[in-house]
């Protein structure tokens, strides 16, 4: 769960939404998508809510492999 | 006229090595106004074409060295201004303009090339709207194409820091001016396909003279920018620039800081987006939960335990004991009463009682049998008298069996000493 994608865990949230609003599901199966949902959007949220910028600069190396160094800014 | 011989004749190349001395000596540095025509590009590179006006034509060349550098390719009826020299190509001996410089007239040069290179492009759908990809829902890294210390750079990161988008920015420098700066932007935007760790691209620069976004004019970048896998945002220069990768890129932004912005509101509209997910995902939930608790509690109140139900048993128990023993008392007290009553009736039929009431039983001498008629009796018969208390033996001295009439009973006198002799 803790690597999922934000895009993974948002469609999975959103299918659950839509899950239980159509509203046939039984009691054990919609407190099972309902704990699965609020996993899904607290991943959502721990993706969201990471607001330290990362700067890096992409260098290609001679041998035409890349590196990834720091931003002089 | 007598025709010389053949002393002193010139040689075809002699006379075409002359001519090409003068010509070429007396222009070296020619400025041609004209208009193109026959214009052919073949595969050494070379351009060849004429240059005419109204009444003349001249033929002209455009070696590769040279035309690489031009912004706009030529064009047949184009009026161009050129700059060379003229010489003459002896094989033919022909005259020809060697053209180093060409500028149109009328339009600039990069008008013109832009002009051509935008009816190029569409010609070939490069930018057609249908093949616009949406920026991503949620980019996390976004790939930037620019100068490592220009405004661009500083600008997006300002942007972004701001917004607090927490993304990774990974930079490609490139020089984004000068010659070969076109396919240094072009080269970076293919290693961020490569590299495959963007979600989005910016490519741009700040603002400058046309001259200074040339670069992002030139095909190498359009190209590129078409080739992407990856969605590219373009920003070129100012709001009023509109530059070919503008055109081909998925999305314009009118500046390095607008496109920065687009990137970041993305996020935000996602942040909200989550949130109202978890509202559709709590809300009906916990209404579901509500109603549930009261129906729950319902059946909990109509459930009654067993204990319960012991306690109630056990309460009727004590109940139905009370009643028992309250139920025996009574009976127990009316018995009681019935046996009082009872016995006072035996007592009121006991022969004793009516003796109190001052009667005497009389029995026979034996004590067998009651005397209960006179007539049983004869005088001197002895006789035993019951009375209420005590008893005696006695004498009959006179009868009269009658129930009215005299009774001759002897005087107390005539008693007899010692008759009434003790019974026992």
């Amino acid at each position: 769960m803790s690597e999922m994608s934000f895009e993974t865990a948002l469609r999975a949230l959103e299918e659950i939404v839509e899950r239980l609003e159509s509203g046939d599901l039984s009691l054990e199966d919609s407190l099972n998508c309902f704990e699965q949902g609020v996993k899904h959007a607290a991943r959502c949220q721990e993706l969201l809510k990471a607001v330290e910028l990362q700067v890096e600069t992409l260098l290609k190396q001679q041998d035409g492999t890349f590196g990834v160094g720091k931003l002089e800014e | 006229m007598k025709f010389p011989d053949g002393a002193g004749a010139l040689s075809v190349s002699r006379l075409v090595g002359l001519i090409k001395d003068v010509v070429e000596e007396n222009f070296m540095q020619v400025l041609i106004l004209g208009e193109i025509a026959n214009f052919s590009a073949p595969a050494s590179g070379h351009f060849y074409l004429s240059l005419k006006d109204d009444n003349a034509q001249l033929r002209a060349v455009m070696f590769r060295t040279q035309n690489r550098l031009l912004r706009f390719r030529p064009e047949n009826g184009m009026q161009v201004l050129c700059a060379g020299r003229v010489s003459l190509y002896s094989q033919r001996g022909e005259l020809q303009v060697v053209v180093d410089h060409m500028e149109p007239q009328g339009q600039g040069a990069l008008q013109v090339a832009f002009e051509q290179l935008k009816a190029r492009l569409a010609a070939e759908g490069l930018f057609d709207a249908a093949r616009k990809r949406p920026l991503p829902t949620f980019p996390r890294t976004i790939g930037v194409v620019t100068s490592a210390t220009g405004a661009a750079i500083h600008d997006i990161l300002q942007v972004l820091r701001r917004r607090g988008a927490g993304v990774r920015v990974l930079l490609r420098p490139v020089r984004v001016q000068g010659d070969g700066a076109a396919l240094e932007i072009a080269e970076a935007i293919a290693d961020l396909n490569l590299h495959g760790q963007a979600d989005v691209l910016i490519v741009g620069r700040g603002g400058g003279s046309t001259e200074d976004l040339w670069a992002f004019n030139e095909e190498p970048v359009a190209r590129a920018v078409y080739a992407s896998r990856i969605p590219v945002i373009s920003a070129v220069g100012h709001e009023v620039d509109v530059s070919i990768s503008d055109l081909v890129a998925d999305l314009r932004a009118p500046t390095p800081s607008a496109a920065a912005e687009m990137v970041a509101k993305g996020r935000e509209e996602l942040e909200r987006h989550v949130d109202h997910l978890l509202l559709r995902l709590t809300g009906p939930m916990q209404s579901r939960l509500v109603v549930l608790r009261e129906r729950l509690n319902g059946l909990r109140r109509r459930l009654r335990s067993p204990q319960e139900r012991l306690r109630q048993g056990g309460r009727q128990l004590v109940d139905l004991q009370r009643r028992l023993q309250s139920a025996m008392a009574q009976r127990q007290r009316q018995a009681g009463n019935r046996l009082g009553l009872a016995c006072g009736r035996l007592d009121a039929l006991s022969p004793l009682a009516t003796l109190q009431r001052g009667y005497a039983i009389v029995f026979d001498a034996q004590g067998q049998s009651v005397i209960r008629d006179a007539a049983q009796l004869t005088p001197g018969q002895q006789v035993r008298i019951r009375l209420p208390r005590g008893r005696f033996c006695s004498r009959v001295e006179a009868v009269q069996p009658l129930e009215d009439g005299p009774l001759d009973c002897p005087s107390p006198t005539a008693q007899v000493p010692g008759s009434a002799k003790s019974l026992d």
